[in-house]
């Protein structure tokens, strides 16, 4: 049987971790059949059908379908769900908030946030924040599985054609209703796919000094992350935030300044490629993670960081 | 207007959890126990809400073992009125646990059931979304605040995006994220007055459920281990190793 993606998208265009997790699915059985639920989302259904790795798209559209209330999607994912051994999404708020309410009607016990795919039913997921790693076998018939996205690589976004295959929307739930997103415009790299992260924490004492991680990320191209300490103290919004309670980053480069590295932090960033910590306290567990330390003020340490960078001929985008 | 609070007890968010040397576990024994960090958030929202009038009794609910009576004690000491301890050993999983929530909501008809988003042991993330696709309610995940809007509920959502505002009718299930509120302490007089509330103790069997796992935990392993970095002397020495021997700027 085949493997069943739901897509995440904004009705324009999809959404990188859909990316993933097509690689996810594939990874479990080569027939990945994506399901897209929209509304006028046909140029997405297109990009989606280009994909190499996807052999047929199912595209449903309603007026209803436009902000993928959970309440909305997860009937028509369990009407389809009968010629699927597996139901797979992205490991985020959209796939965390839909998966399970598909899960629990189908009477399958869900395995979340996978990072790899051992076999068919074998799968292997962090616990405790990335403290520890279980390997965990499904019994159910029929699998719910929902991936962390930065433990799985993009797929090929072009030089296939799948066959794009209309399907009726099923009905309104009328109890939900969607009022407003207001997402966070912004012209740096998002958190959860940056190359490189610049993240500040309680050490930047006051929400004005965050301007010196914007002068770094601006020069690096950098996202900005935060620790939960820097969030709670109201020195940063909480859409920065990196760790258990935040978003999970796997960037190439993740500099960490005045965070002095919390389990809850760690989890979120510590399977990043190149870890830098900045911090004047030497004993601080950042450095037991950081592949450079550096032992310094960081009110002296950022501009000199930037005086550094501006010498460079050149600097990776 | 009656609020139903699930809550769980996990190991304590500061311990440093240690694998079980033959890889069946993560060690529990004296290990330090408390409430699950989001439970507290939808706790004390539950508690403010009836501060404000307008809701009349908060029942604290929880799956587990026989100690799990020590967390229901502790959201009876910040204000829920009575509590209820479903018992059962072992893995628990968040579909078996929404199952006997259901039970409870079919008995008791709350107008509200609140619970953390996730809890920090197993980090599934499940069991809300799960209850309200048992009991076909309209859902509020990752909930950074709520406002009641006589029987329908405002709640402010944390997405990837940013912010997300929905409706919801009234029932619904409400998962509550770390920003939702900041919860209290229990005072003394109030950890004493705990001790006198009631607390109900059913198993699954009286509520007629099948809890067996259906994932099996085949092993629990360490998370693999950076190998050790260096420390750098000077902010120079730090940018010319990211560009020569990282190669990552």
């Amino acid at each position: 049987m085949s493997v069943l993606l739901i897509a995440e998208h904004n009705n324009k265009e999809v959404r990188p971790f859909t990316l993933n997790a097509i690689t996810a699915a594939s990874q479990i059985n080569g027939d990945v059949h994506v399901l897209l639920i929209g509304n006028h989302c046909g140029d997405v259904a297109k990009s989606i059908s280009e994909m190499p790795a996807v052999k047929k798209v199912l595209h449903a559209e309603a007026e209803y379908y436009e902000n993928y209330l959970a309440e909305n999607f997860a009937p028509l994912v369990i009407k389809i769900s009968e010629n699927y051994s597996h139901i797979v999404s992205s490991a985020n708020t959209f796939g965390k908030n839909l998966m399970p309410r598909i899960a629990a009607k189908l009477d399958i016990s869900q395995v979340s946030d996978i990072t790899k795919v051992i076999s068919a039913d074998t799968f292997l997921r962090p616990i405790y924040a990335g403290n520890a790693f279980a390997t965990v076998k499904s019994t159910d018939a029929k699998k719910c599985i929902t991936i962390r996205p930065t433990s799985f690589e993009v797929c090929e976004t072009s030089g296939g054609s799948a066959p794009i295959e209309k399907i009726e929307a099923t009905e309104e739930f009328k109890s939900s209703k969607f009022v407003k997103r207001e997402e966070v415009k912004s012209d740096r790299p998002e958190l959860g796919t940056a190359r490189v992260v610049v993240s500040g924490g309680r050490g930047m004492q006051n929400g004005e000094n965050f301007k010196l991680i914007t002068d770094i990320a601006d020069k690096l191209n950098a996202a900005i992350g935060a620790s939960r300490a820097a969030v709670d103290a109201g020195y940063i919004s909480n859409e920065h935030q990196v760790g258990q309670t935040g978003k999970v980053v796997v960037p190439d480069l993740y500099i960490a300044v005045g965070i002095s590295g919390a389990i809850q932090h760690l989890a979120g960033m510590k399977e990043s490629k190149v870890i830098v910590a900045i911090n004047k306290d030497g004993e601080a567990p950042i450095f037991s993670v950081a592949d450079y330390g550096l032992e310094a003020d960081l009110f002296e340490a950022l501009p000199q960081f930037l005086e550094e960078l501006n010498k460079l001929n050149s600097i990776q985008k | 207007m009656k609020i139903l609070v699930a809550v769980k007890r996990v190991i304590d968010y500061n311990v440093q959890i240690r694998v079980k040397e033959d890889g069946t576990g993560i060690v529990t024994d004296n290990v330090k126990m408390s409430s699950n960090p989001p439970d507290d958030n939808a706790i004390e929202e539950a508690v403010k809400i009836k501060e404000s009038g307008k809701a009349t009794e908060i029942i604290a609910v929880t799956v587990g073992e026989e100690k799990s009576q020590e967390t229901l004690r502790k959201a009876l000491a910040v204000g829920a009125d009575r509590g209820i301890l479903i018992k059962a050993e072992g893995t628990i999983e968040p579909l078996a646990v929404a199952k006997a929530l259901q039970k409870i909501v079919d008995k008791e008809k709350p107008d509200l059931v609140f619970m953390g988003k996730q809890a920090i042991d197993d980090d599934c993330n499940q069991t809300g979304q799960m209850l309200s696709a048992l009991l076909n309610w309209p859902q509020a995940t990752f909930a950074s605040k709520i406002e009641i809007k006589d029987k329908i509920l405002e709640v402010t959502r944390e997405v990837d995006e940013g912010l997300e505002t929905i409706e919801v009718n009234i029932p619904s299930i409400v998962t509550c994220d770390l920003r939702l509120n900041e919860p209290r302490y229990a005072s003394l007089p109030n950890i004493m007055k705990a001790k006198k509330k009631p607390l109900e103790i059913l198993t699954a069997s009286d509520l007629g459920i099948d809890i067996a796992p259906r994932v099996q935990q085949i092993k629990v392993e360490e998370p693999p281990k950076r190998k050790a970095g260096i420390k750098v002397a000077s902010v120079a020495e730090l940018v010319s190793k990211l560009k020569n021997e990282a190669k990552v700027i």
